[in-house]
């Protein structure tokens, strides 16, 4: 760049504080670009240096002549930048580079500049892939696909497993209902036997009479001789408790209970006293073990 | 009878070739030759067929779906012939706009990843702080641990997506990149111009 005859002197030189920059981070003349950097409200980092220097050079080519002065402080400016800028970049590495012999720095400087370009050269690769590839549509979702859930569990015997199962599938027994449907056959039904007996005979055997009947039976059995004899209809006689009941016919034949006929109760006789004020004939078909 | 009788092994290609299909036509990414075996429950080797019988089927100029091999998997895309059509639907929010920073960005991760931003800023020279934002929120790029050395600041790699938005089966098939040779011998050209003019 030594200037050579003839490129001195004045005319309309090149004004750095003029010119126009278009890069990423900046857009405008020079002395904008400085003055923001200067208040700090442009990051230095951000702003593309080589690309002010090949802006100045074009710059410089579209003019006949050189305009040392303009080179001057173009160089000093941008000299400066750089120096901010490296500051900027490279906080921690300043010794570092300082520590180096210059040829040392050179190749430094060099292999990071060829990084550069070969970062800028894959972004124009990248690019133009881009462009080859962008009537490629296809399905995107926002993830991909779940990920695979580690199953946190110990390792399991599947035999145990099925035992527990096969344990669990089994029917449970039957549980007794009988309890619920325990029902005292109706005291009317026996009050009639009794009466027939008592006709035929003048006397039997209570124990006898139902032997062959299960516990429920011989309950309402026993109820139906008490409420007879209630109704003084018959007699009873027991040597001694647990001895066997004697029943007897009473001998008086003037028993209000006497017309009271099978299926036709009109006179039946008062409710035992255990059985409160309601009708007998509901009660008699109606004892549960509960009522009893 | 009117087509020929198939062999029974073709028959169960056939079968499995559908499973694939269906398999693919639900993915959201490229599923690799493991992952689609797994999921049919058939063997690898088997899988591999029955995608080159669905690769014979869904074509460029045969089929509006197309079967790709990208980002180490295979996936349904549409034909290349029906770009225009799926432009008016559908929006790219990936790729949309990238910018010359962003690219450059991205191609150094690309390249040297897993990397971190001040790696990223040492290349380019200037702050990559945005345009990695940018790139992690397009999805291109993601986080991949940290520097080894204590406080290590986090490092990114690219993600399959970036490998299936540029249309590669893995990283391995980016160019290998010259060295500075070609790019510093056209700048030193344009300045010799420059000096020639000058000098004129």
């Amino acid at each position: 760049m030594s200037g050579g005859a003839g490129f001195a002197g004045g005319g309309a030189g090149v004004s750095v504080q003029e010119l126009e920059l278009d890069l990423d981070a900046f857009e405008g003349p020079f002395d904008l670009l400085l003055a923001l950097v200067l208040k700090e409200e442009l990051d230095l980092r951000d702003v593309d240096l080589a690309g002010i220097v090949t802006a100045f050079l074009e710059r410089l080519a579209e003019r006949e002549e050189l305009d040392l002065e303009a080179c001057g402080e173009f160089l000093v400016l941008i000299a400066a930048l750089l120096e901010l800028k490296a500051r900027a970049l490279f906080p921690d590495e300043t010794a570092e580079l300082a520590e180096l012999e210059p040829e040392e720095a050179a190749e430094e400087l060099a292999r990071r500049l060829a990084e550069y370009r070969r970062a800028k050269e894959a972004a124009v690769w990248l690019r133009d892939r881009l462009a080859g590839e962008g009537d490629r549509f296809f399905r995107l979702g926002p993830a991909p696909l779940a990920p695979k859930v580690e199953t946190p569990l110990a390792p399991q015997d599947p035999d145990a497993l099925a035992r527990m199962l096969r344990a669990l599938a089994q029917e449970p027994p039957d549980v007794s209902l009988a309890h619920m449907a325990l029902r005292f056959p109706p005291v009317s039904q026996f009050l009639e036997r009794f009466r027939s007996v008592l006709r035929g005979r003048t006397r039997f055997d209570f124990d006898t009479e139902v032997g062959g009947l299960n516990r429920l039976e011989q309950a309402s059995a026993f109820l139906a001789v008490l409420e007879l004899r209630r109704a003084g209809e018959l007699t009873l006689e027991q040597a001694a408790p647990f001895a066997p009941i004697r029943v007897k016919r009473a001998t008086l034949e003037a028993s209000p209970a006497k017309p009271a006929a099978p299926g036709q109760k009109t006179a039946a006789p008062a409710a035992p006293p255990w059985q409160e004020n309601t009708a007998q004939e509901e009660r008699n078909d109606s004892w549960t073990v509960r009522s009893a | 009878m009117d087509r020929p009788l198939r062999l029974i092994p073709g028959d169960a290609l056939d079968r499995l070739a559908r499973t694939l299909e269906a398999l693919l036509v639900i993915a959201s990414a490229p599923l690799s030759v493991d992952e689609l075996a797994e999921a049919a429950d058939d063997d690898p080797e088997r899988v591999e067929p029955a995608l080159r019988l669905l690769g014979e089927r869904f074509a460029e100029e045969r089929s509006g779906i197309v079967l790709e091999h990208v980002a180490g998997g295979w996936a349904f895309r549409a034909s290349r012939e029906e770009a225009d059509a799926c432009a008016r639907l559908f929006e790219r929010p990936a790729q949309r706009n990238l910018s010359p920073a962003a690219l450059e960005t991205l191609a150094i991760v690309a390249y040297t990843g897993p990397c971190s931003r001040p790696d990223i800023a040492r290349i380019r020279g200037v702050a990559a702080d945005s345009a990695v934002a940018n790139l992690v929120e397009r999805g291109l790029i993601a986080e991949a641990g940290r520097d080894s050395a204590a406080g290590g600041a986090v490092r990114y790699r690219t993600t399959p997506l970036f490998e299936r938005v540029f249309g590669l089966e893995s990283l391995s098939e980016l160019p290998r990149l010259e060295d500075v040779g070609a790019d510093a011998r056209e700048i030193r050209d344009r300045l010799h111009v420059v000096a020639e003019k000058r000098s004129a």
